[in-house]
């Protein structure tokens, strides 16, 4: 049980529970502590040393990140030798760091760049000690750059604690220490699964997402190109934060007219692709759920969440759900049915996805992925590189005008809109699968136990017809890891799951919190924009999948019905078996329909 | 082989360090490969990233393969008063070889290490369980010299 305690932070009297360390009860009460490596959502890994603060108990500052609270404690935070102690650190820094800002992938968005800026950090006091070392790109998602890296721990946090991949780790000791993948075999060559928290936690840019904008640029200035975007739905609920709008604007038409004068041809929605994903999973579920089967059907479109699946759990392979992403869905019908509506050569077509994902972008490229003929989804830009699309075309977001998109592949329901949050698929599908049992609609739509950051929930729905429908939902990998452990035991034990269906998505909060979103992606900004998105769930005139009407066109046009001959083989795909060091492939975990 | 020297602990993590102990002991060249480390990981169940980490973290483990017989020289303050980069320049031009490395054929390999506990000696190295004080450039001939005619 916490204590109150009394203390003192420039002599403001403050009471705080005993358990808080200084930073955070300085954060709570609005008192801002100069600091670096610390990051409220990480447990503090203490390198940095800047947040010093000086105890009228210690002789010597002490790190407000990791000294715990203490009755009658008094802080200063600002005196002039923490100043000195704080620049002397940050030049120190600076000195073994890459300055490159201007041309970095985090200008303006750097933690050190504007701490350094806010302390005053003077020009040339201290050499530069950097020995240039060899970017790592060998990740299709990730490039890291060492030279850029202040070794603050967050990405070795994030990766291990938060996700529980165990991708990168310190390496060496002393001055020498580093991050590092086990035997510097590179990204590509580690259990990676490309979701991107590192690089939505590092501080500077020394994780960042591999740029496609280039590519897409050209392809949209080659007259001879159709190329077609789609848009995932934490998208919409992210721009406008970057462009002076309230965090948690909902601009879907201002992101259509965006990408408009930007020069995409055709402009359609991810939207309509979950939408159809529900119609594909839903009806695998209810056909799972007739049989009685024992075990669980599991989401399938968190693209990190699968690698991590076939990684750690592929003897469960079979439990996730054949459909595609929504993206890979959209991917290989805008070169089969999209490409045959409108009556344009599939070769010609450039297909683009915006997502806020980094694991998008190795999901595009697996070789699995070219139902259509072709490689189905050929580039993926992150929110981040969006926004800088943006920016380069010169575009006034918050100002331009709303359009509306373009027809075909762009309808979307309040369902198919909630995919971007935690819990949102599962909602999605209970309303569906909810009509699909008992062909009637939910009266109440709103399914708010899987909803919210709790890192697992569970829920019971019943359905008439088929009696009580058990749910789960895991956000963030180390939580998928608590509810696969428990699915395998409980296949093991009692030769059954404890959950009929289950949501994993890889990223905490879901895809508004993914690793390509735009930087500042804590975890309250992560719900503000899962708000915006449950928001705009309840202003759509449709919140029913099953009720798309374009949805329902490209089944009466194309596909036939849900898990048709067809859709399985366009739709639907098959997992792998990886290596738990390496991360490659070791053989097939499932066969394709 | 890993595995068998693996079985011989219990697939607790508490035993990482003695395992890997003994495989680089039992390896001809004096180090832990992925390979290596693979099989530990999956015998104790900890991640090949947090064994790496490890590895890289304590000098006395090498993930390069290594020469027959490894030079340890002291790198500390004491020695280094006592003149130990004296030594360490002599030993690379005997040897012909930077730290780190391994000679052409294959004898010594070459590497700094934290003080060895004998500062009174100094400047010491060790050459595998062996160690000598007292160096001088003249000494350090003579023992490579003895060490290679084995």
């Amino acid at each position: 049980m916490a204590k109150t305690v009394n203390i003192w932070i420039d002599d403001k009297h403050l009471e705080v529970p005993d358990t808080m360390t200084i930073i955070e009860a300085a954060d709570k009460h609005g008192i801002y502590i100069p600091r670096l490596c610390y990051h409220p959502d990480l447990p503090p890994t203490a390198n940095c040393g800047v947040c010093v603060v000086e105890l009228s108990s210690a002789p010597v500052p002490k790190r407000a990140c990791c000294t715990p609270v203490a009755e009658g404690m008094k802080v200063v935070t600002n005196s002039k030798k923490l100043r000195a102690y704080r620049k002397t650190l940050v030049e120190m820094i600076l000195s073994n760091h890459d300055v490159v800002c201007p041309t970095c992938a985090a200008n303006n968005k750097c933690e050190l760049q504007s701490l350094a800026n806010n302390l005053g950090v003077e020009p040339d006091n201290l050499p530069s000690i950097l020995h240039k070392e060899a970017v790592d790109d060998s990740s299709l998602s990730i490039i890291r750059d060492v030279n850029k890296c202040i070794a603050c721990g967050r990405c070795v946090t994030v990766c291990n604690e938060v996700q529980t991949v165990y991708a990168l780790t310190f390496a060496d000791r002393g001055i020498d220490s580093h991050v590092d993948t086990a035997f510097s075999l590179g990204m590509a060559n580690s259990p990676c699964v490309n979701c991107g928290q590192c690089t939505v936690y590092c501080p500077t840019g020394a994780l960042r997402e591999r740029s496609e904008i280039d590519a897409v640029w050209e392809a949209i200035l080659d007259p001879e190109k159709h190329v077609i975007v789609q848009e995932a739905p934490s998208i919409r609920v992210s721009l406008g934060e970057e462009f002076g709008m309230p965090f948690g604007s909902v601009t879907p038409n201002k992101m259509y007219a965006a990408l408009r004068k930007i020069g995409f041809d055709s402009v359609m929605d991810t939207n309509f692709t979950a939408d159809l994903t529900i119609m594909e999973e839903g009806t695998e579920c209810v056909a799972k759920l007739k049989a009685g089967e024992k075990r669980p059907l599991i989401t399938s479109c968190s693209p990190g969440w699968i690698k991590f699946m076939e990684t750690y759990y592929p003897d469960l392979a079979d439990c996730v759900s054949t459909a595609k992403s929504p993206m890979s869905m959209f991917g290989t019908l805008s070169k089969t049915y999209y490409a045959q509506e409108n009556n344009i050569d599939p070769a010609k077509i450039v297909s683009v996805a915006v997502m806020p994902c980094t694991a998008k972008k190795f999901e595009a490229r697996r070789p699995e992925m070219r139902d259509s003929g072709f490689q189905d989804t050929d580039y993926v830009l992150t929110t981040r590189e969006l926004i800088r699309m943006i920016k380069e075309a010169g575009i006034d977001f918050a100002n331009i005008p709303d359009e509306e998109p373009d027809k075909g592949m762009s309808f979307y329901t309040g369902a198919g809109t909630i995919f971007g949050a935690t819990g949102g698929v599962m909602e999605a599908a209970i309303r569906s699968a909810y009509f699909l049992v008992t062909e009637t609609d939910l009266e109440d739509v709103e399914i708010l136990a899987v909803r919210g950051l709790e890192g697992v929930k569970e829920a019971t729905v019943n359905v008439p017809g088929f009696g009580d429908l058990r749910v789960a939902v895991a956000h963030g990998l180390s939580n998928a890891r608590k509810v696969m452990d428990r699915v395998r035991e409980g296949l093991a034990t009692k030769g059954e799951s404890p959950w009929h269906f289950i949501e994993i998505m890889a990223c905490p909060g879901g895809c508004v919190g993914g690793g390509g979103q735009p930087y500042g992606n804590d975890i309250a900004s992560r719900a503000r924009r899962g708000q915006a998105l449950y928001a705009e769930d309840r202003s759509l005139p449709v919140r029913l999948s099953h009720h798309n009407p374009e949805v329902k066109k490209v089944y009466e046009r194309f596909l036939g019905e849900p898990n048709s001959k067809l859709a399985l083989k366009l739709l639907h795909t098959h997992y792998f078996k990886r290596s738990v060091s390496t991360g490659q492939v070791t053989g097939e975990a499932t066969h394709k329909h | 082989m890993y595995r068998e020297i693996c079985s011989k602990y219990a697939p607790d993590k508490d035993n990482l360090i003695c395992i890997l102990h003994e495989i680089q002991n039992s390896h001809p060249q004096h180090y832990i490969s992925e390979e290596a480390v693979q099989t530990v990981a999956e015998y104790l169940g900890v991640p090949a990233n947090h064994i790496y980490g490890v590895l890289t973290f304590y000098t006395m483990y090498s993930t390069k393969p290594r020469g027959q017989n490894i030079i340890r020289l002291c790198e500390s303050p004491p020695c280094y008063i006592k003149g130990s980069e004296n030594i360490l320049h002599k030993l690379m031009t005997l040897l012909d070889i930077e730290v780190g490395e391994t000679t052409k054929d294959g004898c010594f390999t070459l590497e700094l290490c934290a003080c060895l506990g004998v500062c009174g000696n100094a400047p010491v190295m060790m050459i595998n369980n062996d160690v000598y004080g007292d160096l001088t450039e003249e000494k350090v001939e003579e023992i490579i010299e003895k060490v290679r005619r084995g």
